[in-house]
């Protein structure tokens, strides 16, 4: 689609340059066929006029309609299609690094994300830090990860391999070491890695994420074997009011869903 | 026909002045839609507007535009004592509403719904704030009008400025018909 | 009651970093040196009767774009600081700069460049140039002018005050969007500099815009319908419309953020209801419009350069005022844009992507008339049409990147990365910087009465041209490999050093391009003589402004002009028989003597010291709010309405050039 778009405007900027650069040489001062054609009142031509007002039109007009299009297909929170069940990590993009939590394996990870190739991974994300922005570029679109806000995005790996990951968005003075790994694995691999994880000694307690929620810079990967049950709502529902049921989630939990 | 051509483009000018001072305000209004709702656990606006005390306000400013209006008139003719006369007036009607909001500022904040309450709270404050600062500067504007024309009586230039000043009261008088309408009607209803 | 008096300020605040110090030693000593200058060639009462004070648009303008230069200078050398941090700045090396640095030196970049170079620049030839071509003395309202000039001044201080007292600037982007900006991420008074720097220098650009636009509608001399102006009056007015409709945003969403790190209000808090969004939201509806502000005037100067350079009237004038009008109208209907990627859905991005599309319509509407314009005729390459060339060449590609990134799904991957980088700099350089440095070096004889060494005017542009070409082509294709911007640092893996090596010699070009322009102006003020332009009229121009003397007398016009079309001064020039040689003028044969032109008493605006008083009244209010001193915030306050006060009881800001004078001083010109 990128392609089309540079080709169609190609088609009208091409000309537009090759007219320029044929008129300056041709009707520069020194030469005597200039003076031959001097015009100097020709300043109107309106069935001219409406060529170039209709042909760059019209080439936005194609480029509009695959605007549309493609926009739609490409929306961040539209599912992935696919046979394979999705998997569902929500990230939470801290003061500089990022935290990855398992809810359906009961895991957690900082700066390192696997998930099963050919298989759609529903990422939902928020912040404890200012807007970030999530990015694998090399599986497709990036999103933005905000406090108080969940944001979403679906991605599929078409095949296994390993990416790099990063924050594009400026977010403080650890924002360039704010990078990460993804790796896609076969079913099995990602189950067996899920298993080895399960087996570490660290524990992301609510204590243990206040201390990981403190600005640090270049963070090395971590390994949780488990993360407090609460921990997502608890991050998601952080600035909002205090809530009035015993309950500490809000009941309705829709307004902060982007 | 030189002092015409000033004054027109002076009034031209003072127009588009108006229309950005309009702008600025449809942003404070835009915040105060959104965050409208965002009172964090504190006082919402049914909880704090009384209907009557934005209904006195909203008279005494309405009157205060007629003040200024009949003001208006009086230069026109040519009558120095009658226009200073309604430009006291209107001074007294708007220091009146001023204070009546400063009253139902220092109610809310003594009752802890200052404008670090809530996002809805900052944006109260904000909006109906800087209207009553637009008021004062008005305040301050009479003062100097009528010391002008006193001192100079109805000149073309003290007439030009008066004619400029009523826009700004009018001016003032609609955006806070929008206030009591956004603000303090649909906070309460 | 140190505290009282002094606020948050301690000793600590004053320079201890190798940056601040040296950047306020060199401040001193500019300072130093340009006052003994003054005191040397015993110009201070020059200085303060000829300059500050005066309210006349030949002089704003001047002033305007020498501090700009200054600011344009400033700007460049952070760009240069950028690349070689990022040059070197790979793997084992961190570069010279620490991540705060670097982030505090590309935010005021950024700031400086809009808001100080290339505003100012804008403003200065607007000044000069437009109420010439409209046949109209001064503008609207003379001391809004001063005073306008004046804020924008205490801003351009205000800016660069951190150096000496505070020792940070704001680090999160040239807009400091929260909540990165706010009190919990950024606690130091970087952000508050800011702030009061764009909201003074905001408030005299406000305050320039309405007078334009006042200007342009209210005094435009008799037979100039609005369809008769020139084309860069056309760009002028549309931009200026652009100002007043957009500024009060910017104004209003920065005094926002303020009441929050101030007052510990919340609109864009994390916390307390606050919506970091909206301020996202505000702020480029304001900042669309702002970039458009930037360019359109720039669309003007080129299209006076390319009809005068051809000797052609402009093709398709219609054509062009419906695309400025078009471009000016569209700019508020694109501002989500620059966030695509933040979740707004499809519909909207998608709208929104369309909507930006069409904004190349008119753009491409414009590069076509003025090709057309060069259609049969002479085309002579002076060092204006050289960058004409430059631009149109540039700004295609750039445009093109440019709705590359308005389709949302090709945005997901270039979004904030270099990609867009190169994108915008293509537009502001090639698109603004390029018209503005053209129109300096076009109207700079009737400002100054000699013209630029051409020679040097175009090695410049080749340097300018090369150079950008070498530092951003690698920065397109950085971005398709995934770089980000803003980047301190970055593995030796990613492959990027020796694209961002490449970047780093570009700029040394554009340097030495940069380098070029201030030789060329010192070698032609000492040639002067050289290139003296006698008839006021150098180029064999088109519009009203040529047919004034150069340098412009203080008095602009000695006779109002009368304008029966479009290009009117061209229509004056006697009849043209046979072909002249290219370039000469013909306004030497003027219709009418000296001698038997009917003069008439003018009206002239007096100089007024007032626009500085309250612009520094201003200043120290913007000072005490950074530091928190209560008592010189009231101050400030209270001695700008003072001032304001004051300047109303003036009766006397006008005084009476009799026609007996003009005759006099239009007479004793030496004729050639």
């Amino acid at each position: 689609m990128i392609v089309t778009a540079v080709l169609l405007m190609l088609a009208v900027a091409i000309p537009l340059l090759a007219m320029l650069y044929t008129f300056a040489w041709k009707y520069r001062a020194g030469n005597p066929k200039a003076d031959k054609t001097y015009d100097p009142e020709r300043t109107r031509g309106v069935f001219r006029e409406l060529i170039w007002w209709a042909i760059p039109a019209a080439v936005v007009a194609v480029i509009a309609v695959m605007n549309w299009q493609s926009t739609h297909a490409l929306d961040p929170y539209k599912a992935i299609v696919s046979d394979n069940k999705p998997v569902t990590i929500q990230v939470v993009a801290l003061e500089w690094k990022w935290l990855f939590i398992y809810p359906a394996q009961g895991i957690a990870t900082v700066n390192f994300v696997e998930f099963p190739e050919a298989t759609p991974v529903h990422f939902e994300l928020t912040a404890d830090a200012p807007m970030s922005s999530f990015w694998i570029p090399e599986l497709g679109s990036q999103i933005y990860a905000m406090s108080t806000m969940q944001t979403q995005i679906d991605l599929m790996a078409s095949s296994t391999g390993e990416y790099v990951g990063k924050d594009t968005e400026i977010n403080g003075a650890g924002y360039a070491g704010m990078t990460f790994v993804a790796k896609s694995a076969s079913q099995e691999d990602f189950d067996a890695w899920t298993a080895s994880v399960k087996q570490s000694q660290n524990v992301l307690t609510m204590d243990a994420y206040n201390a990981l929620m403190a600005p640090s810079q270049n963070n090395p990967q971590a390994f949780y074997s488990s993360f407090d049950k609460n921990l997502y709502g608890t991050i998601l529902t952080r600035y909002m009011p205090p809530a009035t049921s015993s309950d500490s989630m809000p009941a309705n939990m829709e307004g902060m869903k982007m | 026909m030189k002092e015409e051509i000033a004054d027109d483009k002076s009034i031209f000018g003072f127009w588009v002045y108006l229309m950005t001072d309009l702008i600025l305000f449809s942003v404070l209004f835009g915040a105060y839609a959104v965050l409208r709702g965002n009172t964090f656990g504190g006082p919402a606006p049914r909880d704090l507007f009384s209907l009557s005390s934005a209904l006195t306000s909203t008279l005494v400013l309405l009157t205060s535009s007629f003040t200024c209006g009949l003001a208006a008139i009086a230069a026109q003719r040519g009558k120095r004592n009658g226009t200073i006369a309604w430009l006291t007036a209107t001074f007294a009607l708007g220091a009146t509403f001023l204070t009546l909001e400063l009253a139902e500022f220092s109610r809310f904040v003594a009752t802890g719904a200052s404008w670090q309450r809530s996002a809805f709270l900052s944006s109260f404050f904000t909006l109906v704030g800087t209207h009553g600062l637009h008021i004062a500067v008005g305040l301050l504007w009479i003062v100097v009008a009528v010391i002008q024309v006193r001192l100079r009586g109805l000149t073309p230039a003290t007439t030009s400025k008066l004619t400029r000043f009523t826009l700004f009261w009018h001016f003032l008088d609609i955006v806070w018909i929008f206030i009591f309408t956004t603000v303090y009607l649909l906070g309460i209803i | 009651m140190a505290h009282f008096l002094f606020g948050n300020l301690t000793w600590g605040s004053l320079p201890h970093l190798w940056y601040t110090e040296g950047a306020t030693a060199s401040i001193a000593l500019m300072g130093i040196a340009a006052a003994a200058a003054l005191t040397y060639y015993k110009r201070w009462t020059w200085l303060w009767k000829e300059w500050l004070t005066s309210t006349d648009p030949k002089k704003i303008g001047v002033m305007y774009i020498v501090l700009a230069s200054l600011m344009f200078f400033r700007g460049g050398l952070d760009a240069i600081m950028i690349w070689i941090q990022q040059a070197m700045s790979s793997g084992a090396s961190h570069g010279y700069l620490d991540a705060s640095h670097l982030q505090q030196i590309f935010t005021a970049h950024g700031d400086i460049m809009v808001f100080f170079a290339t505003m100012g620049f804008l403003f200065g030839l607007i000044n000069l140039i437009v109420p010439l071509q409209i046949g109209a003395r001064d503008l609207a309202f003379p001391f809004l002018n001063s005073l306008g000039f004046w804020l924008y001044a205490a801003g351009a201080v205000f800016i660069n005050l951190f150096f000496v007292v505070g020792g940070e600037f704001a680090s999160a982007g040239w807009l400091s969007l929260p909540p990165l900006a706010e009190l919990q991420y950024s606690p130091g008074t970087g952000v508050d500099y800011w702030i009061w720097s764009l909201q003074i220098s905001g408030l005299g650009t406000l305050l320039g815009g309405l007078n334009f636009v006042v200007t342009i509608l209210k005094m435009r001399v008799k037979g100039m319908t609005l369809m008769k102006m020139p084309l860069f009056t056309w760009t002028s007015l549309c931009s200026m419309v652009l100002v007043i409709a957009s500024f009060p945003v910017l104004t209003a969403t920065t005094l926002l953020l303020w009441l929050d790190r101030f007052f510990g209000m919340h609109f864009f808090t994390s916390g307390f209801g606050g919506n970091p969004m909206m301020y996202v939201n505000l702020i480029w509806m304001w900042g669309h419009p702002e970039v458009y502000i930037l360019v359109i005037p720039s669309f003007g100067i080129f299209s006076e350069i390319v009809a005068t350079f051809s000797g052609k009237r402009i093709y398709g004038y219609v054509s062009m005022v419906c695309a400025a009008i078009s471009i000016t109208l569209l700019s508020f209907l694109v501002w989500l844009h620059h966030f695509f990627t933040m979740g707004s859905g499809a519909d909207v991005n998608a709208f929104f992507g369309i909507m930006t599309g069409i904004i190349a319509i008119p753009t491409g509407v414009q590069m076509f008339n003025w090709v057309m314009t060069m259609f049969r005729g002479r085309i002579r390459f002076t060092t204006p049409m050289h960058y004409f060339l430059g631009f149109v060449s540039l700004f295609t590609f750039g445009g093109m990147a440019g709705v590359l990134l308005s389709i949302p799904g090709a945005d997901f991957e270039l979004h904030n990365s270099l990609f867009l980088v190169a994108h915008f700099h293509t537009m502001i350089v090639s698109g603004g910087l390029f018209g503005i440095f053209a129109g300096i070096v076009y109207w700079f004889p009737k400002v100054t009465g000699f013209k630029l060494n051409e020679r040097l005017g175009i090695r410049a542009f080749w340097l300018w041209l090369a150079g950008f070409f070498l530092s951003f082509t690698p920065l397109y294709i950085l971005g398709f490999m995934g770089a980000t911007r803003r980047l301190d640092h970055y593995a030796v893996t990613a492959g990027y050093q020796p694209y961002f090596i490449a970047a780093a010699i570009g700029i040394c070009l554009i340097a030495l391009g940069a380098i070029t322009q201030l030789w060329q102006v010192v070698v032609s003020t000492k040639e002067r003589k050289q290139n003296q332009d006698t008839t006021g009229d150098p180029w064999d121009g088109r519009t009203l402004e040529w047919s004034t003397h150069s340098p412009v007398p203080f008095y602009s016009f000695a006779v109002t002009p009368e304008v029966h079309s479009r290009d009117a001064f061209w229509e004056t020039k006697i009849g043209r028989k046979e072909l002249p040689p290219p370039g000469i003028s013909l306004s030497r044969r003027e219709a009418i003597p000296p001698s038997t032109k009917k003069y008439e008493d003018i009206e002239m605006s007096a100089n007024t010291a007032m626009g500085i008083y309250l612009s520094a009244f201003v200043f120290l209010f913007g000072f005490a709010a950074v530091w928190h001193i209560i008592w010189l915030m009231l101050a400030g306050v209270i001695g700008a309405i003072a001032c304001v006060i004051v300047r109303s009881f003036d009766e006397h800001t006008e005084y009476t050039l009799t026609a007996a004078e003009v005759e006099k001083i239009e007479m004793a010109r030496k004729l050639p």
